[in-house]
């Protein structure tokens, strides 16, 4: 085995892109079941918005302003589809919608009838050239050790963890204030907070509509280093975040960012390990398919770990959640 | 039953003629016309007439079923009726959502408290105040155009907090409370938003004699602040002890009201409360039983020989309050 190489692939997942992109839905997760509380089990779908509602229009010769500003309209108009017939409702309620909307959307753009908008099945590339246009770094390789990259790469990695960061500390600028303080008490009670003259419908509204917005960001950084396949957003993408915001912890800033981390690292390490005892032979009887799926049971073993044992997360506040309310 | 009420018409100061169920008060805060509410061949309220005092404490009583909490819910616009009106301050507060219910001046509190459990108790105190600059989604993120306010409420929650005696708790989660402090914490929130009217719905429910004691203080307090006070209480003795009017439902309607020492008296109470205690119950307080108040205290005292009275619960360990909750 070469663990070298092992190492290297696994501490570039640290600043990759992706992990970028996962740590932003993340975030946006966060904003809505953490300090809201609202069951969003779709946040795949604001990811392939952001992502279809960047690229459609980028291939139709929009300048990237348009297509980002597009990407972020698009999520917002699908936060409101979502909350307007939902948040009135018990929070159960929101969950369904989600899960079940992000599962038609991705059906609408996978369908042949819009193979022209949206590529159907085989989805949309071809449109990174707005974005790298813009890149200010000259062409070449730089970095060191498992770090070195082209102009192209350290451009998407900057910009990606640059957003991470604004979107940090817009999250950390809200819930340090008084309107923080309103979605966190809807999040412990709604009625109790109607009953102070606070409109719940309008907070839980503007908390969906900013975590669908960090989504569509996300989605935006996670196309830029590769195609948009509409296979990548299936309910299993929402999982994925549910895993790195529970693993980081619910309500915390650094918790999706490295919770993402620890996440890809992990699947990285596991990957290289499994493939490369299949190829000594000391695991001949999988195959390396096999072996990708059982990076996944483990992820879904390891969640499961994770709630029963550190529900509150890495970052999370124990004693906060000692309490049964 | 009969030979107790008297023949006379009666009156009253706080009353506009006659006394009687839905009588005209002299200066009402809320008045409410034909509020009815049915949960499918169930009519849970069907009130005809109803005027609350201003500046005083009214009880709302009656028994299990009579309609008092759902009243509650369907003046504070937490449900909505099937018909009816109903104004508060002259304004009508009839279909306008929960939250404007509480911006105009009419807050509640809830049966079941409802202290946010993962909030500090200032937190919790700080989310009460009103028209809050920080509370915008854009202007929450300038600090320096909240600070001021902040603190300015900060103060406000902890002169409340102080006089609930709940300022040691300050920074603990709210869900580290015992019952009846989050009871106590539920009303000191409220007071935050300076309510015209502060509606209580059972503020004495699951709260240990000597606790008791202390939350009727603070209700008696509201009053001479010029609050105005509605609460739901099962408890008699506490009722007759602090309410200046008392109004009786039952199966939904008002079947009587008037101030506690004659509402008593009334057939219509007699009849809406008539079962296996409407002998004790009702027939200790027309007769000279034993001061309800002082019989609490005694019991508070053989309970917590080493508590002070001024400190009451909320003073003691928190172990102690928690076997006190126990033992009720």
């Amino acid at each position: 085995m070469d663990w070298g190489n092992i190492f290297g692939n696994a501490v570039g997942e640290i600043i990759s892109p992706t992990t970028a992109a996962y740590a932003l839905a993340a975030i946006g997760l966060g904003v809505h079941f953490g300090y809201t509380g609202l069951l969003n089990f779709g946040q795949a779908a604001f990811l392939l918005i952001g992502a279809y509602a960047f690229a459609i229009p980028t291939l139709a010769g929009a300048p990237i302003i348009v297509a980002v500003l597009c990407a972020i309209a698009c999520s917002v108009i699908f936060a409101f589809i979502l909350g307007i017939p939902t948040l009135r409702l018990r929070a159960d309620y929101l969950a369904i919608v989600t899960i079940a909307s992000a599962e038609v959307v991705r059906f609408i753009v996978t369908t042949t009838g819009l193979t022209d908008f949206t590529g159907a099945a085989n989805g949309l590339s071809g449109f990174k050239g707005t974005f790298a246009a813009i890149n200010p770094i000259p062409a070449g390789t730089y970095g060191f050790g498992p770090f070195t990259y082209n102009e192209y790469d350290w451009w998407v990695r900057i910009v990606g963890w640059t957003l991470v960061v604004l979107a940090s500390v817009l999250v950390w600028l809200l819930m340090r204030s008084p309107w923080g303080r309103v979605v966190k008490g809807i999040r412990e009670d709604e009625d109790a907070v109607r009953s102070l003259g606070k409109n719940v419908y309008s907070y839980k509204m503007q908390a969906l509509v900013i975590g669908g917005g960090l989504g569509s960001i996300a989605g935006i950084i996670f196309i830029l280093p590769r195609a948009v396949q509409p296979a990548n957003y299936t309910t299993g993408l929402t999982f994925f975040i549910w895993t790195i915001m529970l693993l980081g912890g619910a309500a915390t800033i650094f918790g999706p960012i490295i919770g993402s981390m620890i996440f890809w690292v992990v699947l990285s390490l596991t990957q290289g390990i499994l493939y490369g005892a299949i190829e000594s032979g000391a695991l001949g009887f999988l195959s390396t398919t096999q072996a990708g799926q059982i990076r996944f049971i483990l992820v879904g073993v390891a969640l499961m770990l994770l709630v029963i044992f550190r529900p509150q997360g890495i970052f999370g506040n124990k004693k906060e959640l000692s309490f049964s309310v | 039953m009969s030979n107790i009420e008297t023949a006379a018409p009666q009156t009253h100061p706080l009353v506009k003629g006659e006394v009687g169920p839905g009588c005209a008060k002299t200066d009402p805060i809320v008045i409410a016309d034909s509020v009815t509410r049915q949960f499918g061949g169930l009519k849970a309220v069907d009130v005809a007439h109803l005027e609350i005092p201003r500046g005083k404490i009214t009880a709302l009583i009656g028994p299990n079923g009579a309609g008092k909490t759902t009243m509650f819910n369907l003046l504070t616009g937490f449900d909505k009726p099937n018909t009816g009106t109903w104004e508060f301050n002259g304004k009508s507060l009839a279909g306008v959502p929960a939250f404007k219910v509480a911006r105009a001046g009419m807050v509640r509190t809830f049966q079941l408290t409802k202290s946010l459990g993962r909030l500090s108790v200032l937190q919790n105190m700080l989310l009460g105040a009103t028209g809050q600059k920080g509370e915008g989604l854009f202007t929450s993120l300038i600090k320096p155009l909240w600070r001021a306010q902040e603190e300015e409420n900060t103060a406000r929650a902890d002169d409340l907090l102080a006089r609930f005696k709940l300022d040691a708790k300050r920074e603990d989660y709210a869900a580290s409370l015992s019952g009846g402090q989050r009871k106590l914490l539920e009303m000191a929130r409220a007071l935050m938003s300076k309510p015209e009217l502060i509606m209580l719905d059972e503020p004495m429910a699951g709260v240990n004699p000597a606790l008791t004691q202390s939350l009727l203080g603070h209700i008696k307090n509201l009053k001479e602040d010029g609050t105005s006070v509605l609460f739901v209480e099962h408890d008699m003795h506490m009722v007759m002890h602090i309410s200046d009017w008392v109004v009786v439902m039952a199966e939904g309607r008002v079947v009587a009201e008037g101030p506690p020492e004659n509402v008593m008296k009334d057939p219509a109470v007699i009849d809406a409360y008539l079962g296996a205690h409407h002998d004790t119950d009702l027939g200790d307080l027309m007769e000279d039983g034993p001061n309800p108040v002082i019989e609490a205290e005694r019991k508070a005292h053989e309970a917590h020989p080493e508590a002070e009275t001024a400190g009451y619960g909320v003073s003691t360990t928190p172990a102690a309050t928690d076997a006190d909750d126990e033992e009720k």
